[in-house]
């Protein structure tokens, strides 16, 4: 195993400290350019264990609009977003549809729910 | 049809919807609320990504879903609401009954004047377009705004294109970046005429980096080819002047163009009601009530000036709403010795413009600003008024696209009472 | 009203080629005859070419040279302009124009203008520099005088053209779009010294005429020469640029041009029926007839020239950026005494039996237009047509309601009467659902975005179209029973979008 040293942008806050990061695969040997501990604390997060909150749509017949704009309740596994979004474009719900309503839970069997993000009420028409 | 109202709010993103909950907590009996839209949420209802409501809820949550909550608490508290309606025209003055005419129009309900003691101005802004930075070349289908992009995406669900170059590095513009990507787009190139990011860097990390897309700062789009729909566009590296430097061209295939270059306050209603508007921001002078030149309309959120986080327009909303109740039910003050707050070194404006000494609470005062050009440094923001240091706070860096500010708390407002101006400031600590 | 629209035969008395605003006056004014006319244009909808980008001026007839057919059809067209906007109901301000000479040594090209205008019977005055300042205060303070023509004014192209070609079909002109010219069909006649033209072949089809009218703009040339027509004359395609600027920022009341190049009449800057300024045209000759780019170096030509005549002008206040081609001509002058090689070709082609060329009509085109129309029919008598008149031809096309002209009371009214006039879709330029929907169902039915932008002024606004664009393509889904995917901006190959969002890429 090789060792690297690569730039990561921290985004843990918004200042976004550009971080010097010296590792071998997912050992960190270290980091510099971190003005808090937190940076550290990220780098080994996401060299180890890279989340991401995910926001999309999902399709939903019968509603004032033809999709609902759904969330992960957390950040997920970077490496299966992927297939999350595959996942949501393949479900159709029916409206009503109540914010915060689970769409898929435990998705990919995370422990992970995605949520609706808003009421979408049915269609008038 | 209800007519006569104490508290009149136009648009209900979140800056109207925070200043219409508020005009009803304050004791206006009757607030409307005007949307041309189909339902209430503003522009909110397509920012379908996380980062809203961090300071507001200490959540992270998605647009629609802290336009949910507003809309839910002002339902609650019984503020009416007209959907699908436009507003058409509002008078300049009050015709002396106090009341100001506000004329709207709507499939449902027909053409109908409403009078009002208060009005307060929500209604956002719109994009910089093409022509506006006048990029050459042809007019074909495909050159969109990011915004309309975003509506036809995510809320009307249908795709602009399969393969996109998005020009401009604002968060609108990588948030889009990362939403079509997502939806199983192609976005070849990220330009930005700028040397250095306009948007935060989460952003960057989270919508290009994540995902490999290419970035070229310094760059910029020197023409759209295509007759019918965008076949390429030809980018361009440009120097300091954004002057186009020959032998960098490079033709880059694609059938869409995104445009992320700027939003505009939209004050061609402010300028019905005769508000006087600062040639900066493009939006309305106000005090820190967010009260504009004409007294009983108030204005809050991105009609004022651009603002990146959404808790500070909820914030603005606030007390824009309670200024505007206040107004209604007979119970403001009129002010004679309003101070000038003042753009100092490296600001590009200050909100609010003017600070009536005589309406300091117990509240804080958030003075809003944006800087010209980026200190990736520690900074000193500080007010003065003269010599004398009003306030002063640190920042760890001060970059143009983050809003900027400094609070006024009521240990200086002895300080703010006394001054002739308070002249805001950024510099290297 | 419901128009009747004559069904699609297959021969005809005449066919039109090209729907510009010549081939629109040429249809309406021949309309008025028991006649069976079919009129053809490749575009998906009419008014795409030149008469789709140009500075919009009724000129009065002043810069002609005289004697030329220029001269003699601008002028006689100039004075049609106040019934036709009557009839036809499109905006039309006969408000005057100026030829502003900046610096004293530009004040000679007055006089020289106002010879002209007098040689063409044209109504001229110079006025002094502060005669000139008085009546437009934001001209530049280095005039030193003017020509006044009091004839000259602006109209809405856009609106005449579609206006006169809803008289028409109206009238019983059959209009078929995406129809392309390919060739001239040709008769089986023995004894005959010359060739005789039995119709026309198109990408939809032949069809049968006596007559084919060449109304086809840039292309007239190409169209001609597949008749063995004039071998000589060619089209050169010259492009202008145009900056709009926006009401709102920036007001003006005047038409102002510059004194005039040899090359064309300038840089304008004038105001327009709708309220706006318009800057431009500069002047390139280019190859391609297709090219409408524009490109850096014309934006800041006109930019230049602008600022020249009006150095007030911001570029802050600028909305929108256009381009669009005349069809130069080198012609020379029917009248032989005229030493002039530019002139439009109106006439019976003398080298076949049934063509008329109208060729080579670039400024004053849209002013001369009309009286293109009427000479069109004084040819066809000529050559011993005999055109009866049509009882039931109606000169008048009833208007729509633009609800932002209205009075608030009117809208009050038109509301209340139809509530689709109550949404508003495009918020810059205030037009409503109910003007959307009465053009998509008009006797020329606008069914892209362009075509509606054309007719309703949609999206011309600050936003160029941001907001309303989404709704607009709803609409048109809607009202045309379509899938929105298939909406387009100007005809297929221009669809907005590509695909349902969760569908697969």
């Amino acid at each position: 195993m090789t060792t690297v040293t690569e730039n990561l942008i921290c985004i843990t806050c918004p200042m976004g400290c550009t971080l010097q990061v010296t590792h071998e695969g997912s050992t960190v040997l270290n980091v510099e350019g971190n003005n808090c501990a937190r940076g550290a604390a990220y780098v080994q997060r996401e060299l180890t264990d890279p989340r991401r909150m995910v926001a999309t749509t999902v399709r939903v017949s019968g509603g004032l609009h033809p999709l609902v704009p759904v969330y992960t309740r957390e950040p997920f596994p970077k490496p299966k977003i992927a297939e999350l979004l595959e996942a949501i474009r393949t479900v159709e719900i029916d409206a009503p549809v109540k914010m915060e309503q689970v769409i898929l839970s435990n998705a990919l069997g995370t422990g992970i729910d995605v949520v609706a993000s808003r009421d979408m009420p049915r269609n008038a028409a | 049809m209800k007519r006569d109202y104490d508290v009149i709010v136009i648009g209900s993103g979140p800056g109207g919807l925070a200043a219409a909950g508020a005009a009803k907590k304050a004791g206006a009996d009757n607030v409307l609320l005007l949307e041309r839209d189909r339902e209430l949420g503003g522009i909110l209802l397509q920012c379908i990504h996380n980062g809203f409501g961090l300071e507001t809820f200490g959540e992270d949550l998605p647009g629609p879903s802290y336009a949910q909550r507003f809309i839910n608490e002002a339902v609650g508290l019984g503020v009416d609401t007209l959907l699908d309606t436009m507003v058409l025209d509002v008078e300049p003055d009050h015709s002396g009954n106090g009341m100001r005419s506000v004329f709207v129009t709507s499939a449902r309900d027909g053409y109908n004047e409403l009078h009002t003691r208060a009005l307060v101005l929500a209604m956002g802004c719109r994009e910089r377009t093409r022509a506006q930075i006048r990029i050459p070349g042809t007019r074909p289908a495909g050159v969109y705004t990011a915004g309309t992009a975003q509506r036809w995406v995510n809320v009307e669900g249908y795709m602009p294109g399969k393969q996109v170059v998005i020009l401009g590095l604002g968060d609108i513009g990588m948030i889009m970046a990362r939403r079509l990507t997502f939806e199983g787009a192609r976005v070849e190139r990220v330009l930005e005429v700028m040397p250095y990011l306009t948007g935060l860097s989460r952003n960057y990390v989270q919508c290009l980096l994540d995902f490999d897309i290419p970035l070229q700062l310094r760059h910029t789009v020197k023409r759209i080819i295509g007759r019918e729909r965008v076949e390429a566009v030809e980018a361009v590296a440009v120097d300091e002047r954004w002057q186009p430097i020959p032998g960098t061209e490079e033709i880059i295939p694609c059938d869409t163009l995104l445009l992320s270059v700027g939003l505009i306050p939209e004050n061609e209603l402010s300028q019905k009601a005769g508000v006087r508007l600062d040639p900066v921001t493009g939006g309305p002078v106000v005090d820190q009530g967010y009260q504009t030149s004409v007294p009983g309309v108030f204005a809050a959120g991105n009609v004022v000036h651009v603002y990146d986080l959404v808790d500070w327009v909820t914030e603005a909303g606030y007390l824009a709403g309670a200024s505007a109740a206040h107004y209604a039910l007979g119970r403001a003050t009129s002010c004679d010795t309003a101070i000038p707050t003042v753009a100092g070194d490296n600001i590009r404006y200050v909100v609010p413009h003017t600070v009536d000494p005589a309406a300091l609470t117990e509240g804080d005062v958030r003075l809003q600003m944006r800087v010209t050009r980026p200190l990736e440094q520690a900074v000193r923001i500080e007010v003065l008024d003269g010599e004398t240091l009003v306030a002063r706070q640190g920042a760890r860096y001060a970059r143009p696209g983050e809003m900027v500010n400094i609070t006024l708390r009521q240990r200086d407002y002895d300080k703010v009472r006394g001054a002739r101006e308070l002249r805001v400031s950024v510099t290297p600590r | 009203m419901q128009a009747a629209i004559s069904p699609v035969r297959r021969d005809y008395d005449v066919i039109i080629v090209g729907a510009g605003v010549v081939g629109a006056m040429v249809a309406r004014f021949l309309s008025r005859f028991d006649l069976d006319i079919l009129w053809i244009e490749k575009e998906a909808d009419i008014c795409t070419g030149t008469t789709s980008a140009n500075s919009a001026v009724i000129h009065g007839g002043y810069d002609a040279v005289p004697g030329s057919l220029k001269a003699e059809l601008n002028v006689r067209g100039n004075a049609m302009w106040d019934r036709l906007a009557q009839e036809l109901h499109f905006s039309f301000d006969r408000c005057g124009t100026y030829v502003v000479a900046v610096g004293a040594e530009e004040r000679h090209a007055l006089e020289e203008q106002a010879a002209r205008g007098r040689a063409n019977g044209v109504p001229v005055e110079i006025i002094s520099g502060d005669e000139m300042r008085r009546r437009e205060p934001l001209v530049t303070p280095e005039t030193s005088g003017a020509l006044t023509c009091s004839t000259g004014g602006v109209c809405d192209p856009w609106g005449a053209t579609i206006a006169a070609a809803e008289n028409a079909v109206m009238n019983g002109v059959t209009l078929l779009r995406s129809t392309q010219f390919e060739d001239f069909l040709w008769a089986q006649v023995e004894c005959s010294s010359k060739r005789t033209i039995a119709g026309v072949r198109t990408n939809q089809g032949d069809f049968g005429a006596r007559w084919v009218i060449n109304a086809a703009g840039v292309y007239a040339d190409t169209l001609m020469h597949k008749a063995g027509s004039r071998p000589e004359f060619k089209i050169t395609p010259r492009r202008g640029e145009y900056y709009v600027i926006d009401r709102n920022q920036f007001q003006m009341d005047s038409v102002l041009f510059p004194v005039p190049t040899k090359v064309s009449k300038g840089i304008l800057v004038t105001t327009t029926v709708h309220g706006n300024t318009i800057v431009g045209p500069n002047a390139e000759e280019i190859e391609d007839r297709d090219d409408t780019a524009v490109t850096t170096a014309g934006m800041q030509e006109i930019w230049d020239g602008a600022r020249k005549l009006v150095p007030s002008l911001n570029q802050r206040a600028i909305i929108a950026v256009f381009a669009g081609l005349r069809p130069g001509s080198n012609a020379p002058s029917p009248n032989p005494a005229v030493a002039y090689n530019k002139d439009f070709v109106v006439e019976i082609a003398p080298e076949v039996q049934g063509l008329i060329n109208l060729a080579g009509i670039e400024s004053p085109g849209l002013t001369a237009a009309p009286a293109i129309a009427e000479r069109v029919i004084e040819l066809l008598r000529e050559a011993g047509e005999l055109l009866s008149e049509k009882a039931s031809w109606d000169p008048v096309r009833p208007a729509r309601p633009v609800f932002r002209h209205l009075s608030r009371a009117e809208q009050a009214d038109l509301v209340a009467r139809e509530p689709g006039y109550g949404r508003v879709i495009c918020r810059c330029e205030m037009v409503t659902e109910g003007e959307i929907v009465a053009e998509i169902h008009a006797p020329i039915p606008a069914d892209t975005y362009d075509a509606i932008k054309r007719r309703t002024w949609l999206g011309t606004g600050r936003c160029q179209g941001a907001f309303d664009m989404p709704r607009v393509i709803e609409i048109l889904a809607r009202e045309l029973d379509r899938d929105p995917l298939t909406v387009s901006k100007k005809g297929s190959s221009s669809e907005f979008l590509t695909r349902k969002t969760k569908n697969a890429g």
